[in-house]
């Protein structure tokens, strides 16, 4: 018996020597443990047996069943192993591939610029107001303190709709009909479309400015350099700084162009500043007393600033744009890179 | 306003170079755009001395020994023909750079560096130069329009550089001047900015002359429109010898600009550019009645201007006339009639102020802009009127080209301005204005500089304003004078100490386009902006009736072209031309949007102010289709919380096929649909594309606050139905009776369309979703009735059956 057993055993090494999948060791674990396999036709000739010998012979085959569990079992294990390491690299995709997805749009440069700039003077405390594109005479000019013979006129070429109407040529207007409106203490925005009879590489006919105004008591001229300073390194860069420099528009006195250093080379001189190293960034003053008057503010008691600039003009510095027209063309190879 | 250094240097010792001079203008407010260096292509040329000048036999060249002095002495030869022995003329050293010209040997081709070389097998070290070689012309120095040799002066040293001998050691700057300083649109006027950023005395140009009295015709001088001449000033000069300009008068306008064209003529140029005053000269002999009237031109009044044009004039043309016709259109240009001639021998000079709109609605009316009518336009002082005058005189005697007669007319009107405008203002004030502490003797210093007489009386100074200065007007004027002078480095930051906290922030509205906006993007859409205005061609592209509304557009007077002339009615024709180009530049598929006004005139012509509507236009092209347009309707409908509806229409510019308005809550609030097929073939477009348009504002109105709504303990049911119906059968009548067939319905969504020999001809199969959503209890048990009462109505009113 124990020679059979010798036999099955050795049989058993025999036959999951090269086994491959956990099916072919499935047949084999039947062939040796299946109902009519080799260790039940064992177990079943017991009957033939002597009774005495019974007791050792049942314990010898039980351990030989026993083993052969284990062995098959252990054997499973490790096919199993084996065949899911191979399911997963056959698995294996090329990650590289391109992503399913639907595409991003992105917003015009302007709005991001608009947005940003709205951004960061609301948390200086300004509210928005957009007032009407076509003004009239009194709102775009006369209130500014640029009455009718003023050769300020000249300095911006008018769109006009009629004698009175006109498409507006800065957003200054609506500063008028806020301060008309509401009392000091006033800090606003205005954004907008603004028109001028202006056509080439750096003037658009149509183009958007960003009004900003401050009135309130004892609002000093350098109230008027410290938010600028404020806002240059916010839009342009921690190291940034602001000169101002003397100018004139009829609604302030006195009036500033304001210049920041050049972020592009930190001041030293480069293309983009022209090699001085400083690049004209936007228009500002002291509202002007007329004006304060004209709407109903007592410059006795109040004081304030206003500042304006180009949209398109901070958009074209700020990312590199050369060329104004690429703004209002709508391709979209200019247009798909603004989706940051 | 260009100004040459050394015509500055006339009224300032300007002891700083022209570049420190540029910085220190522009910190003052006056940017130099410019800084023409007019020697700035010539160099290493000097003086030299032709001591030995042979002929070389056979050709027309000379071969020369030049001295150069301590440059020494070389070999050149020369092909002028005013080369001979003993001449200085400018010598350009091996290596120096001078004009090349052209065969003429007056066009100017580049610039060129002169080598060593041979000429007919003669050694040259050099070349000898030409005025034009070196820039120059018979106006900058005389004798420099010879194409010969340019003769120096025999006292000039052998060797020294040639510069500063015939003025290229000069600088002009192009100054921009602000619109509140029309005083200083002048040489005197920036040489008195000079001096006060220089920190040094002005000297004023010569105002004397002695006028010769005697017994002469009286002339009659009468201003009939006071309120646009306040004052008018003529004398009379007789004698006058019209001639040539001496040399430095003409190389003063030549610097500017100016050519030369007498002596009388010059005078009231120079005057123009150095006091900032335009002068006229009329000749007394054509002044019919020894008389001058200034009056408005009669309505179709005619006149001959100098450069021979003319002009149908109106009311609003100011004319100086004699006693029977306009002799010159007042501050513009002066009559042919009147022109100054070689043989003219009285002179009546004017100097007058013309108001400032009143020549700049003559000059663009005309479209004849001259030097006289900007000055006139940017604003011209009475006090200069009246100095310009004396210092024409001065150079009349200077120049000996005529007798200045006692006969002095000077018309005041009530609307001259008053002289010596006093003004008392104070330092704290003007300090808290800067938000620094400048010092009141700082204040005084600056203000006497800029000729404000200027007394500190405590708190206070007393200031009498210079009388060219009528942009003056208030203390924050003063304000600027001084900080401009003490310096804008000066001003601190800080940041509102005093003033009172705001609340800000981006309103609602911006608020709630900023979240569409982000929508749109998000399904792939690039936002555009163009521009408000086009043309009634645009329309026409889209085929809008001549009646349509659309056509009612506002016009602008005066359009910077035919193409930008109405405001935009809608944004359709805007996005159909970005995608046209775009197609057209090879981007074969883009999805566009754009939220701008659209501008909606109650009437025409405007009365009033007209509504400014808001609009999104949608633009998609290419790989995209209908249902792709629609889904981003969808989703604007989604991101304000409503919902649309779709019904066939028709736009004279869409597939009339593919086509729908879009409503919301019952209300018309925009269109979507294909462009049709011929504007397309028109358009040569080699895609399809879709437009649609949204009134936004009206859609903003049909926006709904959302609110949360509990979520159901049990579990939606799903049933899927199968129908055949009409081919006419819309899915939105479809979907309609199975929401009002059962109120458990929330989601009935279309998955399959089929038409073809599985379906009766004329018929169609549509499959939809339905869900069903619970209430308070399980609804399981229920569905199969849902179903069958849906099924029923569909049937009933629509005649539909299940498949």
């Amino acid at each position: 018996m124990q020679k059979k057993i010798d036999e099955i055993e050795k049989s058993i090494d025999e036959a999951v020597k090269d086994v491959q999948s956990s099916k072919t060791l499935q047949e084999i674990k039947m062939r040796f443990l299946g109902r009519t396999g080799e260790i039940s036709a064992l177990m079943k000739n017991m009957r033939d047996i002597p009774p005495e010998e019974r007791p050792s012979m049942g314990k010898l085959l039980n351990a030989l069943r026993q083993w052969t569990e284990e062995r098959f079992s252990s054997i499973e294990q490790k096919l199993k192993e084996f065949e899911l390491k191979k399911k997963y690299s056959d698995e294996k995709i090329d990650v590289t591939l391109p992503a399913r997805t639907t595409e991003n749009g992105a917003y015009h440069p302007n709005t991001l610029i608009r947005n940003e700039l709205i951004s960061i003077f609301s948390g200086m405390g300004f509210e928005v107001f957009e007032g009407p594109e076509i003004e009239n005479d009194y709102y775009n000019f006369t209130a500014l303190n640029t009455p009718a013979d003023h050769p300020a006129r000249d300095m911006q070429d008018t769109f006009y709709i009629s004698n009175d109407l006109l498409l507006r040529t800065q957003t200054s207007a609506g500063q008028i009909r806020v301060m008309e409106n509401k009392n000091p203490p006033i800090k606003i925005l205005s954004p907008g479309k603004v028109y001028r009879s202006d056509d080439d590489a750096t003037h658009s006919p149509m183009f958007s400015q960003m009004e900003g105004l401050v009135v309130d008591k004892g609002i000093t001229l350098c109230d008027l350099k410290g938010m600028l300073d404020e806002f240059a390194r916010k839009i342009f860069g921690g190291n940034v700084k602001t000169r101002l420099r003397p100018s004139y528009f009829p609604f302030t006195e006195p009036s500033v162009e304001v210049d920041v250093s050049c972020f592009e080379c930190g001041g030293q001189g480069c293309r983009l500043c022209k090699g001085t190293g400083w690049i004209e960034i936007l228009g500002a003053g002291m509202v002007n007393r007329r004006v304060l008057e004209g709407c109903g503010v007592d410059p006795d008691i109040y004081s304030g600033f206003a500042f304006g600039m180009g949209i398109e003009r901070i958009a074209m510095l700020k990312y590199g744009i050369n060329n104004m027209k690429l703004l209002f063309e709508g391709d979209v190879r200019f247009l798909k890179q603004f989706k940051g | 306003m260009k100004a040459p250094l050394s015509w500055l240097k006339d009224y300032v010792d300007i002891d700083v170079t022209a570049e420190e001079l540029q910085t220190k203008l522009f910190s003052c407010g006056f940017e130099v755009e410019e800084l023409i260096d007019l020697g700035k292509d010539i160099s290493g040329v000097v003086v030299g001395e032709v001591i030995e000048c042979e002929p070389l036999e056979g050709t027309h060249l000379s071969v020369c020994k030049v001295d150069c002095g301590n440059k020494g002495i070389f070999q050149i030869c020369c092909g002028a023909d005013n080369v001979k022995k003993g001449i200085k003329a400018p010598c350009a050293l091996v290596g120096a750079t001078v004009y090349s010209t052209a065969k003429d040997h007056v066009t100017i081709e580049g610039v060129m560096t002169i080598k060593k070389g041979k000429l007919r097998g003669i050694e040259s070290e050099g070349m000898l130069c030409s005025g034009i070689e070196l820039g120059l012309n018979e106006d900058l120095y005389e004798g420099a329009g010879y194409c010969g040799l340019l003769l120096l002066p025999s006292d000039s040293i052998n060797g020294e550089d040639v510069k500063p001998i015939v003025g290229l050691d000069d600088y002009i700057f192009d100054i921009g001047v602000t619109a509140n300083r029309p005083d200083c649109q002048s040489i005197l006027g920036i040489a008195r900015e000079v001096a006060a950023v220089l920190g040094k005395k002005l000297k004023e140009p010569d105002y004397g002359y002695t006028a010769v009295k005697g017994k002469y015709e009286k002339i009659k001088i009468s201003d009939l429109a006071p309120d646009i001449c306040p004052r008018y000033i003529g004398h009379y000069v007789t004698n006058v010898k019209c001639a040539p300009s001496p040399a430095w008068l003409r190389k003063r306008l030549a610097l500017c600009g100016l050519h030369s064209i007498s002596n009388i003529v010059d005078i009231t140029n120079f005057i123009l550019l150095e006091m900032g005053q335009p002068m006229h000269a009329f000749d007394l002999r054509t002044l019919s009645g020894r008389e001058v009237i200034v009056r408005r031109a009669n309505d179709g009044e005619k006149i001959v201007t100098l450069d021979e044009n003319e002009f149908k004039l109106s009311r609003e043309n100011l004319v100086i006339c004699d006693a029977e016709k306009p002799v010159a259109l007042a501050g513009v240009m002066g009559g042919l009639n009147s022109e100054i001639k070689d043989d003219t021998c009285e002179v009546l000079f004017e100097a007058a102020k013309f108001a400032r709109d009143s020549v700049r609605k003559t000059a663009r009316a005309l479209g004849q802009h001259t030097d006289s009518s900007a000055l006139f336009e940017k604003g011209v002082n009475e006090y200069t009127t009246e100095k310009a005058m004396k210092r024409a005189l001065h150079l009349i005697e200077e120049l000996q080209c005529g007798t200045v007669t006692d006969m002095h007319i000077d018309v005041t009107t009530s609307y001259s301005r008053a002289k010596g405008k006093k003004m008392t203002v104070s330092v704290s004030k003007i300090n808290a204005l800067l938000g620094i502490e400048v010092p009141a003797k700082d204040m005084v210093k600056i203000l006497k500089n800029l000729n404000f007489k200027t007394v500190l009386n405590d708190d206070n100074l007393d200031i009498t304003v210079p009388d060219y200065r009528e942009d003056i007007d208030g203390y924050p004027d003063i304000a600027e004078e001084i900080i401009r002078f003490y310096g804008y480095d000066n001003i601190k930051s800080t940041f509102l100490p005093s003033a009172t906290i705001t609340n800000g922030g981006f309103t609602d509205e911006q608020k709630a386009e900023n979240k569409l906006k982000d929508c749109l993007v998000s399904k792939g859409l690039y936002e555009i902006s163009t521009y408000s205005f086009y043309s009634q061609k645009d329309l026409d592209m889209l085929h809008f009736a001549p009646d349509a509304k659309e056509r009612k557009a506002i016009k602008i007077l005066n359009p910077i072209s035919e193409d930008l002339s109405i405001m935009r009615t809608t944004l359709a024709p805007s996005m159909v031309n970005v995608i046209v180009r775009n197609l057209r530049r090879g981007n074969m598929a883009g999805k566009l949007f754009e939220i701008s006004k659209i501008y909606l005139a109650e009437q025409l012509p405007l009365s009033d102010f007209p509504e400014e509507k808001p609009m999104i236009a949608l633009g998609i092209w290419g790989k995209y289709d209908f249902f792709d347009l629609k889904g981003i309707t969808e989703s604007i409908a989604e991101n304000l919380n409503t919902k649309f509806e779709y019904e066939p229409c028709e736009k004279p510019f869409l597939h009339p096929g593919i086509c729908a308005r879009i409503l919301c809550d019952g209300d018309e609030i925009g269109y979507l649909g294909m462009l049709s097929p011929e504007i397309s073939q028109e358009l040569a477009l080699e895609r399809f594309a879709y437009v649609a348009e949204i009134d936004y504002d009206e859609l903003k109105k049909h926006a709904k606050q959302f609110r949360y709504i509990p979520i159901s303990k049990f579990a939606e049911i799903t049933r899927d139905l199968a129908l055949t119906c009409d081919k006419s059968t819309t899915c939105a009548e479809i979907e309609k009776e199975i929401y009002s067939a059962c109120k458990y319905v929330t989601d009935v969504k279309l998955f399959d369309v089929y038409i073809g020999s599985q379906v009766e001809s004329g018929k169609k199969s549509m499959a939809f979703k339905i869900t069903f959503t619970p209430k308070d209890e399980p609804i399981e048990n229920k569905a199969d009735s849902f179903v069958k009462k849906i099924l029923n109505n569909l049937k009933y009113k629509l005649n539909i059956d299940l498949r």
